[in-house]
């Protein structure tokens, strides 16, 4: 499989350039979890309508990464680019945080550890109607410290959701401090394992990776798919830098970037 | 009352097949009938509000009609963000019912009692507010709600309350629910407290000769504006009596309108609760005498 560098490079190049116009924080969540969902809606979800029943569903729980979800919906032809070039301007549906009033956002995200209950009823509703489609939510690591995801993640094993995938951005950052440090994380894996789900461990911008992950079939319980990211990926100075949750590229830098991802 | 929602919701949900009920670990046996009926849409979501209302919310996205089930301050403050963010802000479609509102659970403590549900829902954007006042009103409350395909909170009293209605009746949201018609005086009765206003409406004739009107409250959002305009000008005074605090309350929903509209605020009188945790007051009749929500207490309000 091609690793779509050029339609990624793209993408990371727009992210960093629609979050520069609207002087917006979480540059460097969104460059994280980019490869993710730039993969899931280029080349794995099927929609063939937004309002499709049958459609495959994504949340994007880390709601702070929209950057990273606009620009993979541009890429797949559910935003226009006059839309996307919007973000963060007054009057534009494109916020900082995913509205569930801009179609093709199932809810709303931004406050950390919604997501997967809302996607858990997704699943639940589908898999009752014998809708035979993937419901996908993809969490921060930081978010991992919301009880309400844990409460989610027993109902869905209980119920036997193997309709539903989570995928947790694990780039070992929350916005203040490594997030294995703030709160006891680790063994993130085991501990999903024990919640009875069914887990991956993978390097989160390998597309092989995560393509195989997310075709493998967990019978009858969920699926997460724990993805060991850097935050700030693709860009050498803001890898693994947590200086850039909050800072935006001045103009110099904008010519390194510009270099290193052959724009 | 919470029998009423049992048997109502179950007869809905037969020939209404997007209903699910999702329950917090709670009502051993009350719906049996349902699960008997319908097993592919119940779910006890176990002692999780959180992720209980995100489900309902997720389902709703899906197509379903969602009713959430559990003791009042844990389906309402515990999970408030989710119904903020999941329910009211996309507007959709599910229904949260609160049981054992206000003191039904006096005996239980504090952390039973529910004396601000009204106030802190009551600030969430789309989020109807809905007050049933005997069985009856519960059974059509709930019907209007589903009906209504919108963020829905419904307000229950716990089981036992006494029946006004003779007999069913179809609920518009946003109208009040006229019990007796009268002169001079008005009462507005906030759901569960029905039962203690006829009362005392009764007290009033028999003692005074007092011929008060009284009227169910129906809805707390959206207010009975019309209603409440005449009201403000047919009556010398005007009642508002409820199991709740007076912060954020249904009387303060009604002083707000009446203040918006520069309507004689004079008129009204809240009998509502003190801002307090309230302990040792075993029954819910004594604490309603100790809160002056008895009908005697009403009846002196009433008669001042």
């Amino acid at each position: 499989m091609s690793d779509f560098k050029t339609a990624r490079d793209f993408g990371r190049f727009k992210i960093i350039e629609i979050t520069r116009a609207a002087k917006a924080a979480h540059l460097a969540s969104a460059l994280s979890c980019y490869d993710m969902i730039y993969y899931l809606y280029n080349h794995y979800m099927k929609i063939n309508a937004i309002d499709d029943p049958k459609r495959d569903r994504f949340i994007l729980s880390k709601g702070h990464a929209a950057a990273a979800l606009y620009v993979s919906m541009y890429q797949a032809s559910l935003l226009s680019a006059e839309e996307l070039n919007s973000f963060g301007s007054i009057g534009s549906i494109l916020e900082e945080h995913p509205s569930p009033k801009l179609n093709g956002i199932e809810t709303a995200s931004g406050s950390l550890g919604h997501g997967l209950a809302v996607a858990v009823g997704m699943a639940l509703a589908n898999k009752n109607k014998n809708i035979k489609n993937n419901n996908i939510v993809l969490m921060g690591d930081g978010e991992q410290n919301e009880g309400s995801v844990w409460e989610a993640a027993l109902f869905a094993s209980a119920n036997s959701l193997d309709n539903l995938t989570g995928i947790i951005d694990y780039n070992k950052w929350q916005a203040t401090d490594r997030s294995n440090e703030v709160l006891a994380l680790n063994p993130l894996s085991s501990k999903w394992e024990s919640f009875g789900w069914q887990s991956l461990e993978i390097n989160g911008h390998d597309l092989n990776a995560f393509r195989d992950a997310l075709n493998f079939k967990a019978t009858g319980k969920p699926k997460i798919i724990v993805s060991h990211t850097i935050k700030g990926k693709g860009i050498s100075f803001m890898e693994d830098d947590n200086n850039w949750h909050y800072r935006l590229p001045n103009e110099e830098e904008m010519l390194v970037i510009a270099r290193e991802l052959n724009q | 009352m919470r029998n009423a929602f049992a048997k109502e919701v179950t007869e809905l949900a037969k020939d209404n097949t997007k209903i699910v009920l999702l329950a917090g670990d709670i009502g051993n046996r009350l719906f049996d009938r349902f699960k008997e009926q319908s097993p592919q849409r119940f779910y006890n979501c176990g002692i999780a509000e959180a992720a209980m209302t995100g489900i309902a919310a997720g389902m709703a996205t899906a197509g379903y009609t969602p009713i959430t089930y559990t003791i009042t301050p844990f389906n309402t403050l515990r999970c408030l963000e989710q119904i903020k963010l999941d329910i009211c802000y996309p507007n959709l479609p599910v229904t949260i019912v609160g049981t054992g509102a206000g003191l039904s659970y006096a005996g239980l403590g504090a952390t039973h009692h529910s004396l601000d549900d009204i106030g802190v829902m009551r600030t969430l954007p789309n989020l109807q507010i809905l007050v049933p006042g005997d069985a009856i009103e519960v059974s059509a409350c709930l019907r209007a709600a589903v009906e209504s395909g919108r963020p829905t909170y419904i307000r229950l009293g716990k089981k036992g309350e006494p029946i006004i209605h003779d007999k069913d009746f179809t609920y518009k949201i946003g109208r009040v629910i006229p019990i007796k018609s009268g002169a001079r005086h008005l009462i507005i009765s906030v759901g569960n407290m029905l039962g203690e206003s006829m009362v005392a409406v009764e007290k009033a004739k028999d003692k005074y000769g007092l011929d008060t009107e009284i009227v169910s409250m129906g809805s707390v959002y959206p207010l009975d504006k019309k209603f409440l305009k005449n009201a403000f000008n047919k009556f010398e005074r005007i009642l508002i009596v409820e199991e709740h605090g007076f912060v954020g309350g249904a009387g303060s929903a009604v002083l707000e309108y009446a203040y918006e509209e520069k309507l004689d605020t004079k008129k009204l009188t809240s009998i509502a609760c003190a801002k307090s945790f309230l302990s040792g007051v075993g029954s819910q009749e004594n604490a309603r005498r100790k809160l002056g929500l008895d009908s005697d207490s009403i009846l002196a309000k009433l008669t001042i």
